[in-house]
């Protein structure tokens, strides 16, 4: 839900940051009409309304076309390697913890190259808020099938189309342990898309957020029939999740007033097939950070750092022996 | 079954016949001659001995070992041990790809490495002894103490196997003891596996004349985690093999230390490692478990804490990287810690380092390869893969710790070179450093090894994030929190502003500045000294950890009249200047690599095929000098006789 006008002006007023304050110095580069464009309006929105700081910000990215993430922000950002934008997500906010830190990743990136780092990432729960990017295709390198494509889609490399079932994004982080935040959005709901990486964001640890995202370039009818047809979309709703407005209310029918604590009924609803669920599947806020567990209450100061140096070297100590 | 001959695994049924009955000079079952001989016993006086116990695995040696070399030490010995360790954690007893031990070099005046072979060793069992045996590691005639209780085994065979290792030891002319190890423990302790080498401890407090009492010391030391039982039991043991060799051996040695003025700390190379990284004032180590490197993060992790550092294990070696990337990338200079096979998997995110121009420390501790290779044993095979090893044009430091002493001081000036330059700096030990000991002087702390606080200042307005220098190619580290200093860092090639670019002069100028930077960094670097004549018929060059051995080489060479000196680098990308000037004044150059190079020993080996060690590839391509190489790759550090041979082959 958006914060009136308003208040918005309010915050302006005072502390100052306006959305042009969050747009990178190059005009995003993605296709017209490709998913990512949504995303990126909603990420500043919220940096906006959460005042956040734009040098105390990092977007973190993996490689592909999502990847570029980035690039479009001013803020700090770390447009890495592919597949790995998770571990340096992690190093990054391990000793800095007051930097709010973002991760784009794409489904190639995450589930595929990145898999075995976004497994122990969902473990490992750092406060971080990660949106995968989800077209269900490889974009930068020209449509080759995914982890995450449909059986049958055929891509480049599957011209006969796809072998194997998909790999359910939501199902797999639900069942890590230490997960504690998965959502899933679509990039044609910007209202709820929104809502959702507030959420994410406002949640400590790491908040996986599933955007289904279009990419007219390479897969232009894929989710046509979801588009087309909101009667195929589950949204969730709950006072501990996200509301709808009366407006989205009207057009989206098909709810379930789904308890985020609901561990279970999330895992139900992650693998419905025909309906495509929104909202805020599971939401643990009890699970410890990584960062908050390694932390120790020592201070990294030259006496300090001397004082441990010359206990150990006395350990070794042979000579004088006494 | 290979088990019962020296040389000939299969004739045993042949030999199984010869003998039958123990010699009646064997010096063994002396025990009730007591106190004859220790009157009459008068020490010899020794420059230095190699001394090596070998047991099964679990039985103890490793800590006989180690505790004899501390005593050693204490007394003002230069020691240098090195463990021997078989592959498996668990090997099947008595077998000869089994033995677990340690090698412990005494000398009067400070060592620098293993030394050559053995002059006596301790055997808990005639396999292990077999399996040093076969491995050339013993000095031919030297002396052996044996456990005897296999001489009476109620297993036949096993009884057999012993007796047949007894004999053609003894009749190669190696000086056999038969040591009644175990029935002397079992007087003290219910399970004399668990004793025997405090046992042993005693056995050679005596016959090297060590200080007994320092000797308890060392007990209480190492037994300090245990009830006061397990230390007076040890102590007890302690006593009896001292008192047990006093009465029943022939065999006094005395090797006066030479004390040194300065305190000195004995560690091995992992540890020193650690602590570099500690005094570094690094505040993460991101890493993966890999032989022979997991120790020195073991270690790390028992003590960083207490600075409010951090160990971090990753899920593997390429999120290892990406994490030590991530947190220097947030101002806090990381290091990872790696072996071999876990240097392949960092490399992409290693390039990605130099591109962006990110500080970070990253330590090879070499083992043996390709591939898994030999994990616990020594080669230096990763120079190239270190200098050149990722994709693309990747210039960063490649540096090799030399001693153990430079295990620490390496690390510590690896940091303050990756922050200073934003570079890369690889660190190059080995298997052999990582577990050998050595005493070296006690470091001084000095503040300037730890890294500044991070700089959280408002960066000019304007100010570009990559502004290369176009004297030095250094561009500014703009770290997040700093305001004004926002930008997208990429892997991507980029311009000043990190900007993907697009258009090739700017790639070029991006690589241009990189190279730039480390060409700036080699205007830092001091020539390296020679050890020897500053001419002469031949120059050996090395680096990391054969340095001693080599000298030691040179040293023998030269005290035989040869025109023999050695050179040892320390930067092995850049090199320093001035060296190819001291190639001019020698007739020959080679470099000896604990590595493989062709030989020129078969047909197809010639100039067009060979391929050279590494250094030696390095140097010829950068000097346009004929540089030959010798090495062997053995698992092992090169022994100083060896090289002697090797250099011998060579000259005129
Ligand atoms: C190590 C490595 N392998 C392969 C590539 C090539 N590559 C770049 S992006 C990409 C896939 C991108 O797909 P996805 O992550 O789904 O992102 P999208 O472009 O769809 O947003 C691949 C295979 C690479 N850059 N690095
Ligand atoms: S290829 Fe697809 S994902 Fe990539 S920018 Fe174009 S529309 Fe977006
Ligand atoms: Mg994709």
């Amino acid at each position: 839900m958006g914060i009136p006008v308003s208040e918005c002006l309010l915050k302006l007023m005072a502390e100052g940051y306006t959305l042009d304050d969050y747009r990178g110095d190059i005009p995003p580069r993605w296709c017209t009409g490709c998913g990512d464009n949504g995303i990126l309006a909603a990420v500043q929105r919220l940096c906006r309304d959460e005042q956040l700081p734009p040098e105390r910000t990092v977007f973190v990215s993996g490689i592909g076309c999502s990847s570029r993430f980035p690039h479009y922000m001013n803020a700090y950002g770390f447009h890495g390697l592919h597949g790995r934008a998770l571990p340096v997500a992690e190093g990054i906010k391990l000793r800095r913890p007051d930097l709010h830190v973002f991760v784009s990743t794409g489904d190639g990136d995450c589930c595929s190259i990145g898999a075995a780092h976004w497994i122990h990432a969902i473990r490992y729960n750092m406060d971080m808020t990660v949106l995968m990017h989800d077209n269900q295709i490889y974009g930068l390198t020209k449509k080759q099938a995914s982890p995450t494509s449909p059986r049958g889609v055929k891509s480049n490399t599957t011209p006969r189309g796809t072998y194997l079932d998909p790999l359910n994004p939501l199902s797999v982080t639900l069942g890590v342990a230490n997960v504690s935040f998965v959502a899933q959005a679509v990039d044609w709901i910007p209202e709820l898309l929104y809502d959702i990486i507030s959420e994410a964001y406002h949640h400590k640890g790491f908040s996986f957020v599933r955007i289904l995202q279009r990419c007219p370039e390479f897969m232009p009818h894929q989710f046509d029939p979801w588009v087309q047809n909101p009667d195929k979309m589950l949204l969730l709703t709950h006072e501990k999740g996200v509301q709808l407005s009366a407006g989205l209310s009207k057009v989206y029918r098909k709810q379930e007033a789904h308890d985020p604590g609901d561990l279970h009924r999330a895992r139900e609803i992650a693998s419905l097939s025909e309906q495509i669920p929104v909202g805020i599947l599971y939401r643990d806020s009890d699970v410890p950070c990584y960062e908050d567990v390694r932390m120790v209450d020592r201070l990294h100061t030259p006496d300090v750092i001397k004082g441990v140096l010359e206990e150990e070297f006395d350990k070794f100590t042979i000579w004088p022996s006494e | 079954m290979d088990r019962q001959t020296l040389k000939e695994p299969r004739q045993e049924q042949v030999r199984r016949a010869r003998v039958e009955k123990p010699k009646a000079a064997s010096p063994r079952k002396t025990g009730q001659r007591r106190g004859s001989r220790a009157a009459a016993k008068q020490a010899v006086t020794l420059k230095e001995h190699v001394v090596e116990i070998v047991s099964d695995s679990g039985e103890g040696a490793q800590r006989c070992g180690q505790s004899f070399g501390s005593v050693a030490a204490r007394m003002g010995n230069g020691i240098w041990t090195v463990e021997i360790i078989p592959a498996e954690i668990q090997p099947p007893a008595r077998s000869i790809a089994g033995a677990s031990g340690n090698r412990i070099r005494v000398a009067s005046e400070r060592v620098t490495n293993g030394g050559d072979e053995a002059d006596l060793v301790v055997a808990f069992n005639e396999q292990v002894l077999l399996g040093r045996y076969r491995a050339k590691e013993l000095k031919p005639g030297c002396i052996i103490l044996l456990e005897d209780k296999w001489r009476t085994d109620p297993d036949a065979e096993i009884a057999v196997s012993y007796a047949h290792v007894y004999d053609e030891l003894v009749a190669e002319g190696y000086k056999v003891h038969e040591i009644p190890m175990e029935s002397e423990c079992v007087k003290y302790v219910p399970d004399p596996r668990r004793g025997k080498n405090m046992f042993v401890l005693g056995l050679l407090c005596s016959i090297y004349s060590l200080d007994l009492e320092m000797a308890r010391e060392q007990i209480r030391f190492v037994f300090r985690k245990k009830d006061a039982k397990v230390i007076d039991l040890n102590l007890e043991l302690l006593g009896a093999g001292h008192d047990w060799a006093e009465e029943n051996l022939d065999i006094k040695y005395a090797i006066p230390a030479s004390k040194p003025k300065d305190p000195q700390i004995v560690m091995n190379g992992n540890t020193a490692l650690a602590l570099g990284v500690l005094a570094s004032g690094m505040e993460v180590c991101a890493m993966y478990p890999i032989t022979p490197a997991t120790s020195a993060s073991h270690y790390l992790s028992d003590i960083f804490e207490r600075v409010g550092c951090v160990v971090h294990q990753a899920e593997d070696e390429i999120a290892a990287c990406a994490f030590a990337i991530g947190a220097s990338y947030a101002g806090k200079c990381a290091v990872t810690i790696t072996s071999g096979p876990g240097l392949s998997l960092k490399q992409e995110g290693i390039g990605l380092a130099v591109m962006s121009e990110i500080p970070l420390v990253v330590v090879d501790v070499q083992r043996g390869g390709p591939s898994t290779g030999q994990p616990t044993k020594a080669e230096q095979g990763d120079l190239l893969s270190a200098c050149f090893g990722g994709h693309g044009d990747a210039p960063k430091v490649v540096m090799a710790a030399s001693t153990i002493e430079d295990c620490f001081y390496s690390v510590i000036m690896a940091r303050k070179i990756a922050e200073t330059f934003n570079m890369v700096v690889m660190v190059l030990t080995d298997a052999s450093l990582a577990t050998a000991q050595q005493p070296f002087p006690r470091p001084d702390f000095n503040e300037q090894w730890l890294a500044p606080p991070i700089d959280q200042s408002a960066v000019p307005e304007g100010a570009s994030p990559y502004d290369w220098d176009p004297r030095t190619g250094l561009a500014p580290r703009f770290i997040p929190g700093q305001p004004n200093g926002m930008h997208c860092l990429t892997g991507l090639a980029h311009d000043r502003l990190s900007h993907v670019a697009y258009d090739p002069e700017i790639n070029q100028e991006g690589i241009r500045n990189r190279s730039l930077k480390l060409a700036t960094f080699q205007k830092t670097l001091k020539a390296p000294a020679i050890f020897g004549d500053e001419d002469g018929d031949l120059l050996i060059v090395g680096w990391g950890s054969t340095q001693g051995a080599i000298e030691e080489a040179v040293e023998r060479l030269r005290a035989d009249g040869k025109r023999v000196s050695s050179l040892h680098l320390k930067f092995l990308q850049p090199m320093p200047s001035g060296m190819k000037d001291m190639f001019r004044r020698f007739d020959k150059v080679m470099t000896v690599e604990n590595t493989w190079s062709d030989s020129l020993d078969s047909e197809v080996f010639d100039e067009d095929s060979r391929r050279y060690a590494g250094l030696a590839l390095l140097l010829r391509a950068r000097f346009l000098v004929d540089v030959d190489c010798w090495g062997e790759v053995k698992g092992q550090s090169i022994k100083p006789g060896k090289i002697v041979r090797a250099v011998l082959e060579r000259l005129p």
